[in-house]
């Protein structure tokens, strides 16, 4: 499991726009890269972000973003959202490999 | 019999200028065809007139160390439930490939504006297209110098 950050603002009000940011930690290998042995390094990157909300009853997708080689090592991406009730923010990235991984953050308002 | 001698050297001289510039002329061609960006932004558009304007890619336009840039777009939208922003897509000129980062929003995104960090291969221009929700793309080219190159040569 690679490691993750998840930065959400701890007691926003309801109804106010808050940032969102996200951190994963993994090397993006572009696959245009040459090694010591003269060969090309494979491709390996994490091709895919993203954020779903559940408030408890309903589940709905806020963000999706789709990442190429030209993203940086330990993919950051930030984004925002309206702080709409209580719930569950889940996180899904996908990439080369079979790399799945998926993390929760709470967001309670106030 | 001198001036003849002259008139050969001289005219050789201008010959070899002339094969000398043309290589160099062609290889600028080669190396930054002036509507690329434009012909790829067509290509993801499908063909739709794309304004510039509404969308700003916010980036150092002096850039120390390619490996990770950080960037943000963000795009001129009340993000209400009838007006918001679909889709927002990036573009360079100079990587190995030309896609950098595509994101689909909705009207729960509040605010139309997402950050990250990218590779940058070269000097280059870039390019933030974003689609409104009444079907209208717009967009922004921001010109960037590296000094510190990624991708190519680690």
């Amino acid at each position: 499991m690679a490691r993750a950050l998840i930065t959400v603002p701890p007691s926003p009000k309801k109804g106010d726009v808050i940032e969102i940011r996200v951190l994963i930690q993994h090397h993006m290998e572009t696959g245009f890269r040459v090694g010591a042995d003269g060969k090309v390094v494979p491709r390996d990157i994490i091709g895919k972000l993203a954020c779903q909300f559940n408030d408890g009853t309903t589940t709905e997708e806020i963000v999706s973003a789709e990442f190429f080689p030209a993203i940086a090592a330990n993919p950051y991406f930030t984004f925002n959202m309206i702080a709409s009730g209580n719930g569950t923010l889940t996180f899904t990235w996908e990439g080369d490999n079979g790399f799945s991984q998926t993390e929760t953050a709470a967001l309670k308002v106030t | 019999m001198t001036s003849g001698r002259r008139r050969l050297l001289l005219a050789g001289a201008g010959a070899g200028a002339v094969s000398l510039l043309r290589p160099v002329a062609h290889a600028q061609t080669l190396l930054s065809p002036p509507d690329e960006l434009a012909a790829l932004v067509k290509a993801y558009t499908q063909g739709a007139v794309v304004l510039p304007g509404k969308v700003k890619l916010d980036i150092s336009p002096l850039v120390d160390n390619g490996n990770s840039v950080p960037i943000t777009i963000s795009v001129a939208s009340p993000m209400s439930a009838t007006d918001y922003v679909k889709s927002i897509a990036m573009f360079n000129e100079k990587n190995p490939q030309r896609d950098v980062i595509r994101v689909l929003l909705g009207p729960r995104s509040g605010k139309a504006s997402v950050s990250t960090r990218i590779r940058l291969a070269n000097s280059q221009k870039l390019i933030a297209v974003a689609q409104l929700s009444d079907g209208t793309w717009w967009s922004h080219t921001v010109d960037v110098l590296v000094t510190l190159a990624a991708c190519i040569d680690i």
